[in-house]
């Protein structure tokens, strides 16, 4: 079984997203059963888009009511399997199969990669369940007898992964560690070859021809890269077993495709260190933009170190699972920059500030950020003036862009910037063309005001109210690190003469806490400081853990400082209820599963050296030494199963709600 | 002699209506009981909770209810019969009430509340739609005012009912909301506001029917079903299933202290479902043997949770243990926008337990009458709003309230 498993190597260099990558280790989420020898490519995938779908989480039979049913339909019709019964079937299935199909042309990527683990799941449940074969063989003809819509897309759209429009953020960046992108086809097949061990082969039918046409096409393109790739990459071992099986299950017509990619996947394995992509510049360009620069790659970094304004020294020694962040030397670029203000005036003076202080860290927290920021911009639109023969929206949006642009280089954009970010562009855009330049500032100027009272002033006065209500007498709350908006409900609880004590839990570097400490002290506040270390010991006398978040994203995980997680986890542990405080325009409609994908490295120096210590300073001299490699995190992801409520300003919430909130209130969000 | 009807205690507090058939039996009760029902027997307070310790919810319920005796039955006959002659009955009830001011939503409330199979939130909005019948008001503003007024004194006259609050809450969304309301004349919005309220009763014997119909599909022939205390959708959909001629067989639970369990079987019994009574303490001795658990709900909360009787949260836990699955059947007017983080996060609702033999006064006695199941132990909501997971509550209850 074991060596026959597709190998993982092969890795199409152009959708690689994430920088860390372990050449032998063994695939965690590829196909349970061996996949079978594949005779054409395209008769196999077919399944692949509407195989995903037709497993449903909770297993709802199907109803014989037919007022049930209708009631049904609506809000669960995707989540059920197919009917067994076989005249119900005939009807059914043409539409869920098209409904099915819609996902997938969505996220062409996170269809493909999921659906090898479910097809492996698949063949599990239909060796159980008497109700499941009934939909096994259902899934055949529904594939089949597609008529070229739904999958062909995702296949011209998986081969390209980045290259789609479609291609949101999200689907780059919440690719689980496990499974960097594959190679496309090499999933199709597997997932195929999963199938075919319950279902006879299904009948390659009309798709066939575009197909073919466009594997060849794809051939062709690898055959070209991997002569250029054989020529570079000397000395590089081929990796004997992933050769063998590729040749094992790579068909006869297509042994050019084999080749290559067994080529491929020996540079990929060999060149890793060296992070260059071997691809063309055409065909770069018909990449997507990357929603977030890639830092392990080397050619864009150099062409974004020449458009640059700041001047980031990177840190050499990058620990190998974050390449893809970017990581900096810090405070090497602040004199160098003082020294250019007066060269640079793209970008607005109050911009500059701003981006001065996000660099040296004297502004930080969300809500700080995020209002700094708006508030620059909004110094900035009232300075502004358009340039003769250029509309207003489009020249202004040019700007921001270009500030956004010089923010970044500061330091990287949290995601409540972000949403601020859009708000503002999107007002931009729907400045009326009627409007003389100052009204449309003034507009626009008010329209700023707006959003940080309304989205982050009252909200956080909301989410205090709502908060409040459960604090009750005799409580323990306990609170890590320093939020604004905890820290106003402590204030505000204890204002209003409620009986608790709060624990303070903080940790290395940044000893955040000692702030907030400091204030809730001087405010009478009983209060217990400990160390992040402590918190197994501590957490047994507390009866509820309050917590701040930098975004809260659509599965629910809560993007935070740092040891949110571990301190949510503990709590869960001790069944200690977990109430994460966040205004709703941090909420994001991107899916984060790891901390590693999206993050924010700090300076590495501050978890090497203590200061006004130096006899623990051991690791004086060796911060440049090749074998150590700092990790210095400032962001995680906690799951939501961790979090017991959210409390926004729509109310307080299940983390599960968090996709209604961003559904239902986005669109106001957006034009307010 | 300890069995009898838990209505009595009712009996005592409105003496008015039924005949005071279990007067002796007073004497075995807890001491805050006696207490309170001596507070009560005074007609005249009701504008105020006689006694805020005690949950009127669960006193009701228990009286509608509780186990069946045969002056239990003669009540509810009574009861029954009055009802048809109840509806029109308000009219003239309100009009004296509008001439002599003495009018309160309460005291309405209360009325209708005695009927034992109309829902908490259906008298609230009944009790509702009288203060609007009785209101002077000449403008919209005015009513909403008068009505917020009400269904403030409503809420806060039993705080331990959730449908009663969240049954005020939804027609005050009504009316708030409704933008047809807007653009007409006074009366004619006031009349429709009024219509509003009186097919309320009917939309909530509509859910329940749909409930009913909804989870057919999930009773399968040969089928075992554990159920907890009483509750009147559940009885529904047991109902409905018989009358498909399923074959099934229930477990009921006996449902302490109100023994509401024991009125399920003896309905049950009459549908000829076999059924097998179990002590509250079986539920895990004959959980292996169950192929699913339904309960009622008297209230679901934001985080797809239910607040139920006392006993749902350990019943829960074990079928959850036993990876059995857990149905609830609920009306969405039971939808409240609450989040209880634990067991006590919530209004304490009391009720006195009656434990046959006198307890000692050092001995303290646990007399919540509810707990709340958190929403990973559940499998499904069954709704007037379709079959939902536990994580579409809050998607409804942002959608009605926000």
């Amino acid at each position: 079984m074991e060596p026959r498993r597709a190998p993982r190597t092969v890795i199409d260099p152009k959708v690689r997203q994430v920088g860390f990558f372990a050449p032998g280790a063994p695939p965690e989420r590829a196909v349970s059963g061996p996949p079978a020898p594949i005779a054409s490519s395209s008769s196999s995938s077919p399944p692949v888009s509407d195989l995903s779908p037709s497993l449903s989480p909770v297993m709802i039979p199907p109803p014989r009511h037919s007022s049930a049913d209708n009631a049904l339909l609506p809000s669960s019709s995707s989540s059920r399997p197919v009917p067994a019964s076989p005249l119900r079937q005939d009807s059914l299935t043409p539409a869920s199969g098209r409904r099915y199909s819609k996902p997938s042309e969505f996220f062409p990527a996170m269809s493909l990669t999921a659906s090898s683990s479910y097809a492996g799941r698949m063949v599990g449940n239909a060796e159980f369940s008497d109700d499941l074969r009934g939909n096994m063989v259902t899934v055949v003809p529904a594939a089949s007898s597609f008529p070229s819509g739904g999958f062909d897309l995702t296949a011209v759209k998986a081969s390209s992964v980045p290259a789609s429009g479609l291609t949101t953020v999200s689907v780059v960046k919440m690719m689980p560690p496990g499974i960097t992108v594959y190679d496309p086809e090499t999933i199709v097949e597997k997932v195929g070859g999963s199938v075919e061990v319950q279902n006879d082969r299904p009948e390659s039918s009309k798709p066939l021809k575009e197909k073919t046409s466009k594997a060849e096409r794809r051939a062709l393109q690898e055959a070209q890269r991997a002569a250029k790739a054989a020529a570079k990459a000397e000395g590089s071992k081929v990796p004997a077993s992933s050769g063998a099986v590729m040749g094992a299950n790579a068909k006869p017509t297509k042994a050019t495709k084999s080749h290559s990619q067994k080529n491929d996947s020996a540079t990929v394995a060999g060149s890793e260190k060296r992070g260059g992509d071997r691809l063309s510049e055409k065909d770069r360009k018909k990449d997507a933009p990357h929603p977030r620069m890639q830092y392990d790659d080397k050619i864009r970094v150099e062409k974004a170190k020449r458009r640059a304004v700041v001047k980031q020294t990177e840190a050499r020694n990058r620990v190998e699972l974050f390449r893809h962040l970017p990581q900096y030397e810090h405070g090497t670029q602040l004199p160098d920059l003082e020294s250019k203000f007066f060269q640079l005036d793209p970008v607005h003076p109050a911009v500059y500030k701003v981006g001065l202080q996000y660099l040296s860290g004297s502004i930080s927290g969300g809500n700080a950020r995020c209002i700094a920021m708006l508030e620059a911009f909004r110094e900035a639109i009232k300075d502004y003036s358009t340039p003769s023969e250029k509309t207003l929206s489009r020249d202004l949006t040019a700007k921001i862009n270009s500030y956004v642009s010089f923010l970044i280089e500061c330091r990287p954009l949290s995601i409540s910037m972000g949403n601020a970010i859009r708000f503002l562009k999107s007002r931009i855009a729907k400045v009326p063309l009627t409007l003389s330049e100052s009204e449309a500032k003034a507009l626009l100027q008010s329209d700023i005001e707006h959003f940080i009272n309304e989205k982050i002033i009252l909200a956080d006065n909301v989410i205090v109210n709502h908060a409040v209500t459960k604090i009750k007498d005799g409580d323990v709350l306990l609170t890590y690190g320093s939020s604004s908006a905890v820290e106003m409900i402590l204030l505000h609880a204890h204002e209003l003469g409620k009986q608790f004590r709060v624990v303070v839990v903080d940790s290395r570097p940044k000893l955040e806490g000692k702030l907030l400490l400091r204030r809730l002290v001087g405010k009478g506040l009983s209060c217990t400081y400990t160390n992040i270390n402590a918190i197994s010991y501590i957490m047994r006398e507390v009866t509820q853990v309050f917590l701040g978040a930098s975004s809260v994203l659509s599965n629910g995980t809560v993007y935070s400082r740092v040891g949110t997680a571990c301190v949510a986890m503990v709590a869960h542990e001790f069944r200690v209820p977990v109430l994460v405080c966040c205004e709703a325009y941090k909420f994001h409609e991107r899916v984060l599963l790891d901390s590693i994908c999206s993050n924010e490295l700090g300076d590495p120096d501050v978890i090497s050296e203590v200061p006004g210590r130096d006899d623990i300073n051991y690791l004086d001299g060796l911060t440049n030494s090749e074998n150590l490699q700092l990790l210095n995190l400032i962001y995680d992801a906690t799951p939501s199963d961790y979090v017991s409520m959210i409390v926004t300003d729509y109310g307080m919430v299940p983390p599960t709600s968090v996709p209604v909130i961003v559904r239902e209130y986005r669109r106001e969000h957006v034009w307010v | 002699m300890w069995r009898r009807s838990a209505s009595f205690i009712l009996d005592q507090r409105y003496q008015h209506d039924a005949a005071s058939t279990s007067k002796p039996e007073t004497l075995s009760l807890s001491p805050p009981q006696t207490e309170s029902s001596h507070m009560a027997a005074s007609v005249e307070p009701f504008n105020q909770n006689p006694n805020p310790k005690i949950s009127a919810y669960y006193q009701t319920r228990a009286a509608h209810t509780g186990v069946v005796t045969p002056d239990w039955l003669a009540q509810a006959q009574a009861a029954v019969g009055r009802q048809t002659e109840d509806l029109p009955l308000p009219e003239p009830d309100l009009k004296e009430s509008d001439s002599g001011k003495s009018f309160s939503v309460i005291q309405e409330f209360d009325n209708w509340r005695k009927q034992p199979d109309l829902a908490e939130a259906v008298a609230a909005i009944r009790a509702l739609a009288a203060v609007i019948r009785a209101s002077e008001a000449t403008t919209m503003m005015e009513l909403e005012i008068e009505l917020k007024k009400a269904s403030d004194s409503l809420k806060s006259w039993d705080t331990t009912s959730i449908s009663l609050t969240a049954g005020c809450d939804l027609f005050m969304r009504y009316v708030t909301r409704t933008s047809a309301l807007e653009y007409e004349d006074f009366n004619s919005a006031r009349s429709r506001l009024i219509e509003r309220a009186e097919k309320f009763g009917e939309i909530s014997y509509k859910a329940r029917r749909i409930i009913a119909m909804l989870s057919q599909d999930f009773i399968f022939d040969g089928c075992t079903i554990l159920v907890h205390g009483f509750s009147r959708v559940v009885l529904e959909v047991l109902k409905t299933a018989a009358q498909n001629k399923k074959l099934f067989r229930v477990l009921c639970t006996e449902g302490r202290p109100d023994r509401t369990g024991l009125r399920l079987s003896n309905e049950l019994a009459k549908l000829d479902v076999p059924v097998k009574l179990l002590i509250d303490s079986a539920a895990a001795y004959s959980m292996d043997e169950v192929d699913m658990v339904f309960v009622g709900a008297d209230g679901v909360v934001e985080s797809g949770g239910i607040i139920n009787m006392m006993g749902t949260y350990q019943i829960a836990l074990v079928a959850h243990s036993m990876n059995k699955p857990v149905y609830v059947a609920a009306e969405s007017y039971k939808f409240a926008r609450l989040y209880p983080l634990d067991q006590k996060d919530m209004a304490p609702a009391l009720r006195p337990i009656d434990f046959g033999v006198p307890i000692p006064s050092k001995v303290e006695v646990e007399t919540s009458a509810r707990d709340y199941t958190p929403p990973q132990y559940l499998t499904l909501l069954f709704t007037d709003l379709g079959v939902l997971t536990p994580s579409v509550v809050s998607d409804e209850l942002i959608q009605l309230y926000l």
